[in-house]
């Protein structure tokens, strides 16, 4: 099992490294390609009429004036070593991990991530309690009555609920619970301050994000239950004279449940990379606004530091899926 | 958002503009808030005229809500109108402008100076006294030093903090000389910034400089202690020296100020300290400010930049809505700029022809009506110091002339032109409007062809790069622009001047070449008396305007809405018709 | 139909005690399809007494599998419970199990009957371990500790001949061979001391040499427990080793019954000449079939008319004015306690018997 654990980081720090060379490609490389100098590059960063030498000196600061593979060195560099960074009367070391600082408001890109991951995965986490459980549960009674009113009902619903986007609901469930019907808190409070406030503003996000999910899982779950329930094992459940709720739940969901662990835990991860769209309509500041921030200010270590962020995340998300199969199923070996 | 070499101090044109029209679907379901607690509303665009709810009312909290995130807070590392605004709560400038309605808020009055500056050796040199008893939040004096070190790191470190215009750099004596406070450590500094003793500062000019006091209003010139300066990290512990001081600052997520207990306000006739808080809200969805407002959890918009067109169309259609608006002139010219380098539009003819050709109330419609923007036909903008009303190009209807347009084309030697227009892809309204100009000009025989290009470079790598323009056969290019200081060099001297053609990141997108206005301009600068200088640049805004250099489309306006429960409320030319903040209270609890 | 199920039952009695452990009668299974209603089982009769041992024979697709799961109550049960038309009456020591509640049946199943299933790697729950599979069918049944439980699941694996049953309880049925999978699985449908047990096709997903092990300890454990069992198999050879009866079906219904030895000694069917004639040689040990039985099973949705088997009986044409194919051949007693249903009059089967068939076998 160690063993596995250790091989796998191995293989996801490879993965994190393509994924970090092929962004940073994109980023850098190409403008590069279509005859961006990096005067020019330098120059979105600065104010208005520089003279040269200020071109010259931001191009310096920001290592724009190095070669690709060197400034590709830097960042990895200071990934696991840190780096230092000119401030302006002082310099500044740049704690591992570092994820470089930031081209327009020269703040190190981690500690802004850091601030805004708490938020996000607030979000992530709620509504993929809620999405899980209200999924689940719509799947299974839908797969036990199929074709019964609450089936065709609920998969109405769920289709709706793929369907709509979340500028819709979200801004619906806003207009409606925070405004006509003053129920949920609008400002992000964190956990740590008030976990009733925290919940009680989240909650709407939390909804609006789950619908679009819980819709997903309610169809997964549905034929995945329905399949189950045809197996060989529940009739030898049910030849044991078992209560048909153990059946259910004990046998069928167990056996059910865990295809939906690796979505599951690909969607989490994929959220944690920033839901920005959510973000956006709730005015939550996480790390999917940072994302856009990045992009519109073209500031390329923001883009950089979120994908990485994000594609740690997926990676995690992947091994955690993996080892939780083989909790779940004793014929998955982790070797 | 832009190149920061684009439109000086710009105000924050949300790019998210269109997923504004989300909020149309939902416009429906929302209803006028009955309320019987609300304020009654004051009128439609009675803060452009007067002071609304005057207070001397103390308490409360002022929140801020925006949907994007300042440049910085840092006062000597910001770019935008709303954050000379806002910054002034805290940073003190030498001077600034009164709050006072409309144009009357062009008013410069001494802030952190006693008085005006005093000018020597024919404008050339510019001496301020600071007043008596100014003290940092902790209590300890401000210095002149202070203000020189203030201008020293914001002009002269463009490495570090370089997100400020860098106006004393071009104008100080032997400004190219100096490397900043940071690289150049001796206790010197800028040599031609003189603090003689610690209530006066000197400022030593390579030329004559009239409108000197404007320089001086930006947060540039508000003290920082040299000892408290980090650099870019000097934005989490910015030490006060105005009414209220940071209490917390989370970046890219909010702030709040509380009031600074060592601000004396017999130091102050400006500030009156009212709110007991102060909390700004960056990154909140642009539909949920506009509710905010209209609910009272917030009190204004910090980006100032008017509401969502949904909302817009709600407020509008009732009278309550109408009444709580303020609909005031943004500072800023809408126009096409004409290439007068690319042939045949370096023949003027050919560019008078586009002048006559334009069909500006199509343009006006794209750009979201009349109350987005006025027909425009002079390069200042009314709220400029220095506008005079004028139409070298007027049509009937200002619908354009295609006939007196042929004429032109005649006049030119062309039957037909083939050229390109630029806009920036990410701003819909000006794609439209550049949409409608091509359909005006093909009327006329003048075949136009829509290029796109991001807003993030649109300056330093396509319109603003002539070598790009002249490859590409770019003969108009979309612009916007706004000044630095509201008045007529502040405004025209970047687009119009000659000197100011740079290979990239330029902003003279006509490369107006006329050694005439460049002479006025100068002359202008230079001329001591503020009604001649206005009547210089009326004379090259003519001259201009004669040239064909541009064509006016709109002057910018935006839709503000007014919180009825806002007191102290004043729409002011001076940051683009953005409300004065310097002394915006609240009358809820 | 009441002639029919006079006839059909047997004995000939209708009366409301039964003097059989398990006695089923004029069983009809019907699943309404959107192309029709599918007759699984289409008036079966039959009885088990304690001890004894009943074989039902047929291909796949003759209701004996259906046969079996009506008896456990199973098909009432899941998606497609509320679409079984289901009637007749099943008598499992002295109670009536069609008319019954489904939590009364519940409730006797497991622990009054109990069920092996053909392939017992998709029977057991691949999630859980085995020792935990067995414990649960305990506990539903009584009510004691985990630790007693697994002590009773322990004993039953041990009890079937599982070696180390105290480690192989924590292993899970993906760790199992073939023939130990279905030892366990034994030991669980035995775990409540069932005292009838229905093994459906048990030794078909097995080796040859377990197959043997399996019967044998399906055998003994009888004996043991007394139990009656249902021995569902298509396979002659199982029946020849194990039961005391042996019931044929085809088509939905039963065309052969009676004692092991009399109906292989003299079957009088032809569909069970067929399947005689497919069992593989004793002295020969080879699988290979003699005399399949030719063509498809019947439809069950449309069954043939007159006899269901005559499409494929070579002798339909035998007896006289086309009955086979118009009128369906009734159980007829044929020998002592021996059934069968067909046309043919007994003196030609008892020629075709001697002179065609018996030579072959």
């Amino acid at each position: 099992m160690i063993s596995y654990i250790l091989r796998r980081t191995f293989a996801a720090v490879i993965l994190l490294l393509v994924v970090t060379a092929v962004t940073f490609a994109i980023f850098f490389l190409l403008p590069r390609l279509v005859g961006q100098s990096a005067d020019q590059l330098a120059q979105q960063y600065i104010g208005k009429s520089p003279s040269k030498a200020d071109i010259a000196a931001v191009k310096h600061n920001l290592g724009l004036d190095q070669p690709l593979y060197v400034q590709y060195w830097h960042f990895i560099k200071g990934i696991v070593v840190g780096t230092d960074y000119n401030l302006g009367p002082k310099t500044v070391h740049c704690d591992v991990p570092c994820f470089g600082y930031s081209f327009k408001d020269h703040v190190a890109v981690w500690s802004q991530l850091t601030s805004r991951i708490p938020i996000t995965l607030s979000l992530a986490v709620g509504a993929a309690v809620l999405w899980l459980l209200s999924g689940v549960a719509v799947g299974v009674i839908s797969a036990l009555k199929p074709r019964s009113l609450f089936d065709r009902t609920f998969m109405g619903v769920a289709l709706a609920g793929v369907s709509l986007p979340m500028f819709f609901t979200g801004n619906l469930a806003i207009l409606l619970f925070t405004y006509t019907w003053p129920i949920f808190g609008r400002t992000y409070v964190p956990f740590t301050e008030n976990p009733a406030q925290w919940a009680n503003t989240l909650f709407p996000a939390w909804c609006s994000l789950a619908l679009l999910y819980s819709a997903i899982y309610a169809r997964l779950t549905r034929s995945g239950m329905l399949e189950t329930m045809n197996e060989d094992f529940i009739r030898t459940a049910r030849s044991k004279g078992l209560p048909e709720r153990t059946v259910v739940v004990r046998h069928g969901l167990r056996a059910a449940l865990t295809p939906i662990i690796t979505v599951f835990g690909m969607d989490v991860g994929l959220l944690l990379g920033g839901a920005v769209i959510t973000e956006y309509v709730f005015s939550l500041p996480g790390v999917g606004q940072y994302a856009v921030q990045g992009i519109t200010d073209n500031d390329l270590p923001k883009i950089l530091g979120v994908t990485l962020l994000a594609a740690i995340f997926v990676v995690i998300a992947n091994l955690l899926v993996d080892v939780l199969y083989a909790a779940a199923d004793p014929r998955v070996r982790l070797s | 958002m832009e190149g920061k070499q684009t439109i000086m101090r710009r105000s924050a044109l949300a790019a998210v503009a269109a997923i504004g029209s989300t909020s149309l679907l939902l416009a429906g379901c929302s209803k006028a808030d009955d309320n019987k607690d609300t304020p009654k509303a004051a009128g439609a665009n009675v803060a452009t005229k007067s002071v609304v709810n005057a207070s001397d009312k103390k308490g409360g909290t002022v929140t801020y809500e925006m949907s994007d995130v300042p440049d910085s807070f840092d006062p000597g590392n910001t770019y935008y109108a709303y954050m000379y605004n806002f910054s002034r709560l805290y940073a003190r400038p030498l001077m600034t402008f009164e709050p006072a309605p409309g144009s009357k808020g062009n008013t410069l009055v001494p802030d952190l100076a006693a008085s005006k500056g005093a000018s020597s050796d024919g404008g050339k040199t510019w001496t301020y006294k600071l007043r008596s008893g100014l003290k940092y939040q902790d209590g300890t004096p401000i210095t002149s030093k202070d203000v020189k070190y203030a201008v020293e790191r914001s002009n002269f470190a463009r490495d570090v903090l370089s997100l400020g215009p860098n106006y004393f750099q071009q104008y100080m004596k032997d400004g190219d000389k100096y490397k900043g406070p940071y690289k150049d450590k001796s206790a010197k500094g800028l040599s031609s910034i003189e603090t003689p003793d610690a209530t006066t500062i000197v400022f030593h000019l390579n030329r004559a400089f009239q409108e000197f006091d404007y320089l001086v209003a930006t947060p540039e010139t508000a003290p920082v202690p040299q000892s408290k300066d980090d650099g870019v990290d000097y934005v989490k512990h910015i030490v006060s020296s105005g009414s209220y001081q940071f209490q917390s600052y989370q970046d890219g997520k909010q702030a709040v100020l509380v009031p600074n207990k060592n601000w004396d306000p017999k130091t102050d006739p400006l500030r009156k300290q009212l709110a007991s808080k102060i909390v700004v809200n960056l990154k909140v969805n642009p539909d949920t400010i506009d509710k905010d407002l209209q609910s009272g959890d917030a009190t204004v918009d910090l980006g100032g930049t008017g509401v969502q067109a949904s909302t817009q169309a709600d407020l509008l259609n009732s009278a309550d809505g109408k009444a709580s608006t303020d609909n005031a002139y943004g500072g800023r010219l809408v126009y096409a700029a004409i290439n007068t380098k690319l042939k045949p539009f370096d023949n003027v003819a050919c560019r008078k022809a586009v002048e006559y050709a334009i069909d500006k109330v199509s343009v006006q419609t794209a750009m979201g009506g009349p109350i987005r923007g006025d027909i425009a036909s002079t390069v200042l903008p009314p709220d400029i110091t220095g506008y005079q009303k004028a139409d070298a190009y007027a049509t009937p209807g200002n619908k354009g002339d295609v006939a007196k347009a042929k004429d032109q084309l005649k006049a030119c030697g062309q039957k037909t032109i083939n050229t390109n227009i630029t806009a920036r892809s990410d701003r819909p309204g000006e794609v439209d409007a550049a949409t409608a100009i091509i359909n005006s000009l093909k009327k006329v025989g003048i075949n136009a062809t829509l290029k796109q290009y991001p807003a993030g470079k649109y300056f330093t790598d396509y319109a603003g790069v002539p070598k790009f323009t002249e490859k590409q056969n770019i003969g108009l290019m979309m612009m916007q622009w706004g000044a630095d200081w509201p008045s007529g060099y502040g405004f025209l001297q970047q687009i119009l001047n000659s000197k100011a053609i740079s290979q990239s990141g330029n902003t003279a997108l006509s490369q107006y070449t006329n050694k005439k206005v460049d002479g006025l301009l100068a002359q202008a600068i230079a001329e001591p008396d503020t009604a001649k200088r206005n009547a210089l640049y009326a004379q090259i805004d003519k001259q201009a305007m004669d040239d064909a250099v541009l064509v006016p489309l709109t002057y910018f306006k935006v839709l503000l809405y007014r919180s009825p429960y806002a007191t102290n409320v004043v729409s002011t030319a001076a940051f683009s018709g953005q409300y004065d903040y310097l002394n915006l209270g609240t009358t809820k609890k | 139909m009441t002639e029919l199920s006079k006839t059909e039952t047997g004995e000939g009695t209708t009366a409301k005690a039964p003097s059989a452990f398990l006695e089923v009668r004029d069983l009809k299974v019907h699943f309404p399809t959107d192309d029709g209603i599918v007759k699984s089982v289409d008036g079966l009769s039959f009885s088990v007494d304690k001890g004894k041992t009943l074989a039902i024979v047929g291909e796949s697709g003759s209701g004996k599998s259906v046969t079996s799961l009506a008896v456990m109550g199973l098909h009432r049960l899941g998606a497609r419970g509320k679409n079984v038309r289901m009637s007749g009456e099943i008598w499992l020591n002295g109670k009536e199990l069609v008319g019954a509640s489904p939590d009364e049946v519940r409730r006797l199943r497991g622990r009054d009957m109990a069920m092996i299933f053909q392939d017992p790697l998709s029977a057991m729950h691949p999630y859980y371990k085995v020792g935990d599979q067995i414990v649960e069918a305990y506990r539903v049944h009584h009510k004691v500790s985990k630790k007693e439980a697994r002590t009773r699941a322990i004993e039953m694996l041990d009890r079937v001949g599982i070696p180390e049953p105290a480690k192989r309880v924590d292993g899970y049925p993906h760790e199992f061979s073939g023939g130990m999978r279905q030892r366990a699985m034994i030991a669980m449908a035995l775990v409540n001391n069932p005292e009838l047990l229905i093994a459906d096709e048990p030794t078909t997903a097995l080796d040859v040499t377990v197959q043997a092990q399996i019967l044998d300890l399906i055998r003994d454990l009888q004996k043991e427990f007394g139990s009656a069992v249902i021995m569902i198999t298509h396979d002659l050879g199982v029946v020849a080793e194990i039961a005391d009866d042996v019931l044929v079906m085809y088509g939905g219904r039963c065309v052969e019954r009676g004692a092991a030895a009399e109906v292989f000694e003299k079957p009088q069917h032809p569909y069970t000449w067929g399947l005689l004639g497919s069992m593989p040689r004793i002295d020969r040990e080879t699988s290979e079939r003699l005399i399949p039985v030719k063509g498809q099973p019947p439809s069950l949705i449309n069954v043939p008319s007159g006899c269901a088997f005559h499409p494929r009986c070579p002798y339909a044409d035998v007896p006289a004015e086309n009955v086979s194919r118009t009128v369906r051949p009734e159980l007829q007693l044929v020998g002592a306690g021996h059934w069968s249903a067909c046309h043919l009059p007994a003196e030609d089967r008892e020629r075709i018997w001697t002179e065609e068939i018996a030579p072959k076998l």
